[in-house]
């Protein structure tokens, strides 16, 4: 049902909102294009196409960031749907400490793993050595095998998570009528199950696929001469010859063409796999019993043990002594003192006033967006649903550099504030909290809006006293789950620190980079328990369902 | 103060879709008026335009001389009452009753006590400081009552307060309904597309369908001399059988296909010329006989059905049509399907309506839409 068009505080807030996506995230996004394709020096060019695209050392960067990305997703959704599988099917023993422990994996802070993997695998890692001394030669884990390894166990969860809503979904009675037409085992996994929740796959595949694509930090750190596009980005930015913009812009235009025709694709797979189900009776778990159910709990506790093993070692490595780069074999609380000393408290100061504002921003936006798509239907609200969409083809590197190209001017400087590493946070995390907030907000029958105002209350105190409590449940898990993200956020904030604005990641990585290993394991377990507090709310708030929106 | 309610003209649009062609109607002060039909005969969208909820495209909507079509839904003085009863699911039972006197001008005392009176007044006081999820859907719709009333509205609207009760609850709701409109005494437009809900509820009905008001009435009025065909079948269940009108100056007689008629001494006196009719008689119009011999059409039982007070025939008629009847159960066996039977019809109370038209030819039919018109 219609309500009566006319101008009211929702237009104007709807305006608002375009307003601020045109500053802080259009402008920017044109001023990147321009920068791309034009120089003070020498006017609109294509320099920088040619040159990235006549080097191998430079078009390969995309390739190899390509090329690993679908790995990535590849081996995530292998390990992440017969996990969910067990998990879902299956009673196994022990399931929510498996769930919760899948998402702290999940959670931590991307390029940790990478760091803790080197510590163990690495040239000297402590694995490495100890299977050399038994004659064992394991390769080298930089490079290709090393990013695969790092992102495939921080990401496969995210598919458990995806493929456990999508399993809950199924209906038991389409099983049973699958069995009952003779196709049972392997085979109904493959046909039925596999068919009911393609759509789901396909999500999660795209999902893990930017996430991988975006990471900056891994490959950083293990990817030595296998080069990605984010660290290129970095690199021209960063170079020692002054900042190359016009460089680092081209670079930026090609990774989003890239992922927007990665995007593309996958919604053009999913189309094709449209269909509701009407889930009425659940799935009955059986028992996970006999040789069978051995393998079952074996894999999936061997995962999960795997997956936290860096985050384990990085806990265990925070307390060891180090002499210079070198770990000693005493213990003491010597690597978080030298953390204080390299600014832990501004650190975690920081890290939670700008992840809270950014937080507080997301959350308001997010909760406008979806009142103005549902309940306002119009030419402009849908202009600003599309918008906040975009940055979910985005990595961060390149908002972070976009925002760098239009706010490092005479006239509107932003850089090295604190509200630029907020903007960039917000814009980063928009896509995902006004998706989970308009989905929310289908949920609730207008008619409680329209009872109140028909009670004689405002629009605006309908909407704050009636739409936003019903709403709450739905955001705030959400919000929590969000607020973990931009805590361990680092692909964009790399770009905009500095040292007035550093976060726990941001200091982690500068201590690993300087080769203070034992104060950058002391940045990393801070930041883990920092996500452990998360997550504990996090379930807390949502106690006992096994669904949520990532 | 309750109010009464002049519609004149109404159109209702979505796109070039028309909703409401051109509906007037007036609705009295302090009376229990039902708007009743099909789903998507337009009376929950005439009855969103009362409220404000949705846009008006033409004519002119009173609440007494006050023409509402620009007023704000919240200044409207109107308690609706939702289908799904729209209880704020974030508040107390309390605070959602107290909710509409919070908007208003209204000493906080008072607020207390007005809420707990009417609260009382539906019977859910007990759960004054309960959570709405934790209510049944009788208690939910007994506090969306009360919300609504507590504002002492104009008038009362209520969506289709009943549809999602179950059967028993439904008519439980609907005397506690009414009982409360009674005391209260506000004007109240109720919509459902139950008919024994309309009967057992309103003081007058519009039977709507297509965006048109196709009777306007007394229950029993509709129910016994309704104005068209539609109206005929929609309101309770309705035998159509053609026939024609063979009139003789004041007399006029119904006659079946096979020659067997009837007087009709209703018929009004402009339509008493020689037509096509169609016939319409309630199941209760219709009388069975078993001894073949005498006046009448012959039929043959399909099927029977025993429900305790009545006992309903499913028949073929000779003439090929068939009808259902309802008879009062008799203490003898009942008749089994195959038995040849013959039917004769209460003419007093049965309706013609021309083939053509589909419009009554009955005297006494009192549709209070053309006296106005």
């Amino acid at each position: 049902m219609k309500t009566k068009r006319r101008r009211d505080i929702w237009t104007v807030l709807g305006l608002v909102l375009l307003l601020l996506f045109v500053i802080f995230f259009i402008y920017p996004c044109i001023r990147l294009l321009w920068e791309a394709f034009y120089t003070e020096k020498t006017g609109f060019t294509m320099k920088a196409f040619t040159k990235f695209f006549s080097k191998k050392y430079y078009y390969s960067t995309i390739l190899n960031s390509f090329k690993v990305s679908a790995a990535v997703m590849l081996i995530s959704l292998l390990l992440g749907i017969p996990f969910s599988y067990f998990f879902s099917f299956y009673r196994l023993k022990g399931r929510k400490v498996l769930f919760v422990l899948a998402l702290l994996c999940t959670m931590s802070a991307p390029f940790i793993g990478a760091y803790s993997w080197i510590m163990l695998l690495g040239r000297s890692g402590v694995i490495t050595k100890l299977l050399e001394s038994v004659g064992i030669k394991i390769g080298s884990i930089y490079g290709f095998g090393g990013i695969l390894l790092v992102q495939s166990l921080k990401l496969f969860p995210l598919v458990v998570i995806y493929m456990n809503g999508a399993f809950q979904d199924i209906d038991n009675s389409l099983l049973e009528a699958s069995a009952n037409l003779g196709c049972t085992g392997l085979k109904r996994f493959f046909k039925v199950i596999m068919g009911l929740t393609m759509p789901t796959i396909l999500a999660a595949a795209l999902i893990v696929f930017m996430r991988a694509f975006a990471d900056f930090g891994t490959p950083a750190l293990i990817g030595e001469g296998y080069k990605t596009f984010p660290v290129l980005i970095y690199d021209s930015f960063l170079s020692e010859v002054g900042a190359d913009y016009n460089f680092a812009s081209a670079v930026s235009v090609l990774a989003i063409i890239l992922t927007a025709v990665v995007f593309l694709v996958q919604k053009f797979a999913t189309s094709r796999f449209k269909f509701t189900i009407n889930s009425l009776h659940p799935i009955q778990k059986k028992e996970a019993r006999g040789v069978k159910g051995f393998f079952m709990h074996a894999y999936c506790y061997l995962l999960i043990a795997v997956a936290l093993l860096p985050q384990f070692y990085i806990v265990f490595d925070s307390f060891r002594d180090y002499k210079g780069q070198v770990a000693q074999d005493t213990y003491s609380l010597s690597n978080y003192q030298n953390a204080i000393r390299k600014l832990l408290g501004r650190s975690i100061k920081n890290t939670l006033v700008i992840s809270i504002l950014a937080l507080v921003v997301i959350v308001i936006i997010a909760v406008i967006i979806a009142y103005l798509v549902v309940r306002r239907p119009s030419g402009m609200s849908h202009t600003v649903d599309t918008i906040s969409m975009l940055p979910y083809i985005m990595p961060g590197a390149v908002i972070g550099i976009a925002l760098i190209i239009a706010f490092n001017t005479k006239y509107f400087s932003l850089t090295g504030t604190m509200a630029i590493m907020v903007i960039a946070l917000a814009i980063r995390r928009m896509p995902y909290t006004s998706r989970s907030a308009t989905a929310t907000m289908m949920q609730i029958p207008i008619s409680t809006e329209e009872a109140a105002i028909s009670l004689g209350a405002s629009k605006i105190k309908t909407f704050i006293k009636v739409t936003v409590p019903q709403m709450t449940s739905g955001i705030v898990s959400g919000a929590i789950l969000s607020f973990v993200s931009i805590i361990t956020e680092m692909s964009s904030g790399i770009f905009l620190y500095n040292n007035s604005t550093i976060t726990l990641t941001l200091s982690t990585y500068n201590a690993i980079t300087l080769g203070s290993y034992g104060t950058a394991s002391a940045f990393a377990t801070v930041t883990t328990l920092l996500t452990i507090v998360c997550l504990v709310l996090y379930l807390i708030c949502t106690r006992g369902s096994e669904k949520m929106s990532v | 103060m309750s109010v009464g309610i002049q519609i004149q003209n109404a159109v209702k649009r979505y796109g070039d879709k028309t909703i409401i062609p051109d509906l007037s109607v007036e609705i009295h002060n302090g009376e229990f008026f039902t708007l009743l039909g099909p789903s998507g005969c337009g009376k929950t969208t005439l009855l969103r335009m009362i409220a404000g909820f949705n846009t008006i495209e033409g004519g002119d909507f009173f609440f007494n001389d006050k023409r509402i079509n620009d007023m704000d839904p919240g200044k409207r003085n109107i308690g609706m009452v939702f289908q799904n009863y729209a209880i704020f699911p974030n508040m107390t039972v309390r605070k959602n009753v107290e909710f509409g006197l919070k908007n208003r001008p209204v000493p906080r005392d008072q607020i207390r006590s007005e809420a707990e009176k009417f609260m009382k007044l539906v019977h859910v006081d007990e759960y004054a400081d309960r959570m709405p999820d934790r209510l049944s859907g009788g208690q939910q719709q007994r506090v969306a009552l009360a919300r609504a009333l507590v504002i002492r509205p104009d008038v009362l609207l209520m969506d289709e307060p009943l549809s999602n009760l179950d059967a028993k609850l439904r008519v439980e709701m609907r005397t506690v309904i009414k009982g409360i409109q009674r005391d209260v005494g506000i004007t109240t437009v109720y919509v459902t597309h139950d008919q024994e809900e309309a009967m057992a509820i309103s003081d007058r009905i519009a039977v709507m369908s297509d965006g048109v008001i196709r009777h306007c009435g007394k229950p029993k009025d509709i129910y016994q001399r309704p104005a068209d065909l539609f109206v005929a079948t929609f309101i309770g269940k309705s035998n159509l059988i053609h026939a024609e009108l063979v009139c003789e100056g004041a007399s006029c007689r119904v006659r079946f296909g096979n020659g067997y008629s009837e007087e009709m001494p209703d018929v009004a006196e402009a339509a008493r010329r020689n037509r096509k009719i169609v016939l319409s008689a309630r199941p209760e119009e219709l009388l069975v006989h078993t001894d073949l011999s005498g006046a009448g059409v012959g039929a043959v039982i399909k099927d029977s059905v025993f429900l305790g007070l009545n006992t309903h025939y499913f028949v073929e008629m000779e003439t090929g049509e068939e009808a259902e009847i309802i008879q009062e159960s008799r203490i003898d066996s009942i008749l089994n399907p195959g038995t040849k039977v013959r039917l004769t019809l209460n003419a007093v109370k049965a309706n013609a309506f021309d083939s053509e038209s589909g419009r009554s030819l009955m005297r006494g039919v009192h549709n209070e839409l053309e006296v106005d018109a």
